[in-house]
């Protein structure tokens, strides 16, 4: 047994890189598939709009927990694929965070008044230049506290990896508290970094929200 | 020609006709009114024209060609013909300005060194120029449905279709749209107007078109409409309207 000393805090700041990085991967991955789900699931096409919103609900009834389990254990025992613990987290987050998204920013797009589609075609825009410059911005600010809601969600959410073995922030704080017997200040020092990372993206949110709404 | 023809157009929606044969011409640099009930069918026609409504049968002609919600050059066709509607529909997230020239940039009408001179004309037109910073949503309504308006003027369309634009205003706002109104239709736009405006209908249009039951029912100057209707309906309809 040792005192917790700055080599445990080296320890967990080293690996909250790695829950920045599940992060950026989930929505570097999550995001243009959110959008595609997003527009298939208001498109004209009958059997688009099942085929998505089928998507979307199966990923959103498994447990994140479910998904990391199928593409680490799951997909090497049914499949015989074995995979990395790096892609296998990134393909879990990836496919929680398109769903999620997904279906906030259909929300979005349907809360924008038909009526506006229409005003745009009338003057001769083509049906992306509407998406593009009328609905999409309109859209965006009716979806941006649900969206910076489910980014919190996923940051914590990435603690989860922990559970297959991938040492991010809250593994690291396991193996820090085990080794110090500091359970109390390991785990109130993980806390704090996650709110940390979460309390600016809310204030970040609500500028932006006063930002976008400039015609109030 | 006409610059709009239309020949025995039918439309149903679900189980219920609501053109049942309709043929109208209007010549370019007309004013054509076009009144009757609700459910009449004045509206659907006129978005049948812009096609926004696709026709069941019979045929619409606008400067020669064929309209049909599949025209391959639809989008030309809408910059040709512009709509104003009883809502406004004013992109809310967009200032007066970038309202009225996002069409036109990305059509390609004008170029982005001239936009702002192209919205500070058209402004001026509906009597609005020092509002061309505003939000939408800091104008009454009137000033608002007369930004709709320059926004179609600032395509420069032949024809204008009008459906219902007052409805929606208080009553002390509807002068001053109806003014914009006839300075346009002073200036040789042709115009095609819905409206439950009779004394606008009465002073400013060149014909008049009574809807009922989904066809026309009658036709003509106003003057004479007004006076000597022929029919019992357009008679009971005028009564009711004043």
């Amino acid at each position: 047994m040792r005192s917790f000393s700055l080599i445990d805090l080296v320890s967990l700041v080293e690996a909250l890189r790695w829950t920045v990085a599940l992060v950026v991967l989930a929505l570097g991955f999550g995001v243009p598939l959110a959008l595609g789900l997003a527009m298939g699931r208001i498109s004209r096409f009958v059997g688009l709009r099942w085929t998505m919103a089928a998507c979307i609900q199966i990923i959103q009834s498994v447990p994140l927990l479910g998904l990391l389990f199928f593409f680490y254990f799951g997909m090497p025992m049914f499949l015989g694929i074995q995979v990395p613990a790096i892609i296998a987290v990134t393909v879990a987050y990836t496919l929680y965070t398109a769903a999620f998204l997904g279906e906030i920013w259909r929300g979005g797009l349907e809360a924008v008044k038909q009526a506006q589609w229409e005003a745009g075609s009338c003057l001769g825009l083509s049906a992306w230049q509407q998406f593009r410059h009328i609905i999409a911005p309109q859209a965006l600010r009716l979806s941006l506290p649900p969206t910076v809601g489910f980014l919190v969600q996923l940051i914590k959410g990435t603690s989860l990896a922990s559970i297959i073995g991938f040492v991010e922030l809250a593994r690291a704080g396991q193996v820090v508290s085990a080794a110090t017997f500091q359970p109390l200040l390991t785990y109130a020092l993980v806390a704090a970094i996650y709110f940390a990372l979460c309390l600016p993206l809310t204030l970040w949110s609500r500028s932006l929200e006063a930002r976008l709404d400039g015609s109030r | 020609m006409a610059l709009v023809e239309i020949r025995d157009v039918h439309k149903t929606f679900g189980k219920v006709e609501v053109l049942k044969g309709v043929s109208l011409d209007v010549e370019e640099g007309e004013i054509v009114t076009i009144i009757g009930r609700s459910g009449s069918g004045k509206s659907t026609l006129l978005r049948c024209i812009n096609a926004l409504e696709s026709v069941d049968s019979g045929e619409i002609r606008v400067e020669g060609e064929r309209v049909h919600a599949k025209m391959p050059d639809l989008k030309k066709f809408r910059q040709r013909v512009g709509i104003v509607f009883q809502a406004f529909n004013l992109f809310p997230h967009l200032k007066v300005e970038r309202n009225i020239t996002l069409a036109p940039l990305l059509t390609g009408r004008t170029e982005k060194a001239k936009a702002r001179a192209l919205a500070e004309d058209v402004l001026t037109r509906v009597g609005l120029a020092d509002k061309i910073d505003a939000w939408p949503e800091q104008l009454s309504g009137g000033q608002q449905q007369r930004v709709a308006i320059a926004r179609c003027l600032a395509m420069a369309p032949h024809l204008m279709l009008f459906d219902e634009v007052t409805s929606a205003l208080d009553p002390e706002l509807v002068g001053e749209v109806l003014k914009v109104m006839e300075a346009m239709a002073k200036q040789g736009m042709t115009m095609i107007l819905v409206t439950h405006e009779m004394g606008f209908a009465r002073n400013v249009a060149d014909r008049i078109v009574f809807m009922h039951q989904g066809r026309v029912w009658e036709q003509g100057p106003p003057a004479k409409l007004f006076a000597n209707p022929e029919t019992p309906e357009l008679a009971s309809f005028i009564a009711s309207a004043k």
